[in-house]
């Protein structure tokens, strides 16, 4: 019974989360407090645990932080949770700037290339077939749409190794191109974006605009394209951190230095330095690197909280 | 999956159907609805070109065996039926089937908690909390990797400053013997955040009138959480761990990460994944490593269909 209950109430209540990500967070808030006054123990109980995590699962975050500053003897000398006496981070930086010609930067602007370019393009796509689907009752569209929900369940690395030898057949191996293309494919988005359109754009709009003569192209544009904007960002955001994440197929498809996003360029500077091999100790390099490219991922995360927040509950009624 | 998602929007569209009646059958309609092909073709475009069509190619290169000396020649299932009994092969399927079953579980534990801590509490403090446990989901899998194989390192890491501190002897956590825990630790770490905020936001979705309701009827904190939170968001739960399910069993990045420091305890074909990696780039055996990728491509889609069968009344597939 309760779950015949949730069933229906979670959807709804979830896909309004996407619209209004605060709204549900609103809701109980004072009976909450009542709550929690009257069992005043447990409430100190609940943040000693709750404080416990976030020292778990913020730590090595600090240590990065704490690491970048450091030069490599500062590395292996000092305290691991606290800054040696020479502050190292802007020589480390400076030092990015010239170790293999500055290559570093290469490979941070990569990541934000590839990101962009395959998290826009797969978010476009997700927006035209979602409207298609939810808003168009062609022939064979169940079918299809079937298809591509059982596909969320195909490992997306057990792709990988055919990708690169599909590419590599048409010549578009080690070229931005083998990164970016793959990168299109988001069936979840397509998932995402169907659900919201059926809610947010509702059929007598649409119909009254073509009744006032609009065409298809112009009714998407200009009525159902502002409903979907909160989706848009969501589908956005998850396929931009999707790629930038993306390891596996980067590292099949890339052999070009020049073109490694900085997750890949990053490892292997550290398989360099610990082989051993003498002029590729590159510790210092390594550390600051790392803590440099996490920022612009954590500063939007924590900029764009009122969207993530929502995507991440949509995602979860799949 | 797709019989839950039909079943979910259907009773939208059917109402909708009766609401808006329109001309069906007129020439005007059907030509309107083939509107829904034009926008729907883009992403199947990319669908076929990167799903589709390197899921049959793999398939087709297994059915193929080539050697320096014969060529390339067809021998059928032969590659899967070398896969079945490879010893690497199904030692790496073991290894992975025995990370789901001790990581979905840490994971789950850790997220469950924290979201159900989270949600009975709303000071500053527990907010600051939320965003600190979902940090490490914005850092990417190699970075977070890396981190931690700093901080295991018995060259650098904090590890022996902290246990000769409490008098302890320092573990090796990259001894082939605890690597599986230190490996468990990074992905507990990592994931945890994001399914917390994924529960949390469910819970924030139930109605508290409901807790109102158990709370006359003398329910305690526990009581409610088990008896009324927990089947409340059971389809979100659900959800959460078919997505670890399918992202423990795909395991690839952490283990690459750590075997630049752990070469003695992670071998090349420590998971099904790194082992068709090594088979086609340090092997050149695409044919085989076609078969690999294919039967765990199959084996991951099989198995997470098999387990939202078996919870088909909570995940709503009926």
């Amino acid at each position: 019974m309760a779950i015949l209950n949730t069933r229906g109430d979670h959807a709804d209540a979830l896909t309004t989360v996407t619209g209004v990500p605060d709204h549900a967070y609103r809701g109980p808030r004072g009976q909450r407090d009542r709550d929690g006054r009257r069992k005043g123990g447990r409430r100190i109980g609940s943040h000693v645990f709750l404080i416990i995590l976030a020292i778990y699962f913020i730590v090595p975050i600090w240590w990065l932080f704490v690491a970048a500053t450091k030069d490599t003897a500062g590395l292996f000398s000092s305290p691991a949770f606290w800054f040696d006496d020479t502050f190292a981070l802007f020589s480390n930086i400076g030092e990015l700037f010239t170790h293999q010609g500055g290559i570093y930067w290469r490979w941070l602007g990569n990541s934000f290339l590839y990101a962009f370019a395959g998290g826009i393009g797969a978010t476009i796509l997700a927006i035209l077939a979602g409207y298609g689907f939810a808003k168009y009752r062609f022939r064979g569209r169940n079918g299809v749409f079937g298809v591509i929900l059982g596909s969320v369940m195909v490992p997306l690395t057990a792709l990988v190794i055919p990708t690169f030898m599909l590419l590599s057949q048409y010549g578009i191996i080690n070229t931005p191109w083998a990164v970016i293309l793959p990168s299109l494919l988001s069936p979840f988005g397509v998932y995402l974006m169907r659900i919201y359109t059926q809610d947010a754009v509702p059929d007598e709009m649409l119909e009254a605009a073509r009744i006032d003569g609009a065409g298809e192209i112009r009714t998407f544009f200009q009525v159902a394209l502002p409903l979907l904007k909160p989706a848009i960002v969501t589908v956005l955001l998850l396929s931009v951190v999707g790629t930038w994440n993306n390891f596996f197929l980067p590292l099949a498809v890339l052999t070009d230095p020049q073109l490694l996003p900085v997750t890949v360029g990053l490892n292997r500077w550290t398989a360099l330095s610990n082989a051993g091999a003498g002029g590729e100790q590159v510790w210092n390099l390594i550390t600051s690197g790392s803590f440099i490219s996490v920022i612009p991922l954590v500063l939007s995360f924590l900029f764009l909280q009122r969207y993530w927040q929502g995507g991440l509950a949509i995602g979860s009624i799949k | 999956m797709t019989t839950q998602t039909t079943a979910g929007p259907e009773p939208v569209a059917t109402r909708r159907r009766t609401s808006a009646p329109r001309p069906r059958g007129s020439r005007l309609e059907q030509r309107r609805q083939r509107w829904g092909w034009l926008f729907v073709s883009p992403f199947l475009a990319v669908f076929a070109l990167f799903l589709v069509f390197p899921l049959f190619y793999a398939f087709g290169m297994s059915l193929f065996t080539s050697t320096l000396a014969t060529g390339t020649k067809f021998t059928g299932l032969g590659n899967y039926a070398k896969a079945f009994t490879d010893p690497l092969f199904m030692e790496g399927l073991l290894r992975v089937a025995a990370f789901a079953i001790v990581m979905i579980p840490a994971q789950l534990i850790v997220a469950l908690l924290a979201a159900l801590v989270l949600d009975s509490l709303t000071s500053w403090l527990s907010k600051l909390s939320r965003l600190l446990i979902f940090v490490p989901y914005a850092i990417p899998v190699v970075i977070g990797a890396l981190m931690w194989s700093f901080l295991y390192s018995p060259k650098f890491g904090p590890s022996a400053t902290l246990f000769t501190a409490v008098g302890l002897p320092t573990p090796d956590f990259l001894a082939s013997g605890t690597i599986f825990g230190s490996l468990v630790n990074i992905v507990t770490w990592q994931w945890s955040g994001y399914y917390m905020v994924v529960i949390y936001a469910a819970l924030r979705s139930i109605d508290p009138s409901i807790y109102e309701a158990a709370r006359i009827d003398g329910a305690n904190g526990l009581q409610t959480a088990l008896r009324i939170k927990l089947p409340m968001i059971s389809s979100s739960m659900v959800m959460v761990i078919t997505f670890a399910l399918i992202g423990t069993l795909q395991f690839f990045t952490e283990p690459v990460v750590l075997r630049n420091i752990a070469q003695g305890a992670i071998d090349a074909a420590y998971t099904p994944n790194m082992y068709a990696y090594s088979l086609a780039f340090s092997y050149s055996q695409f044919n085989y490593a076609s078969a690999i990728a294919f039967s765990l491509g199959a084996l991951v889609f099989a198995g997470s269909y098999l387990f939202l069968f078996l919870t088909r009344k909570q995940s709503g597939l009926k």
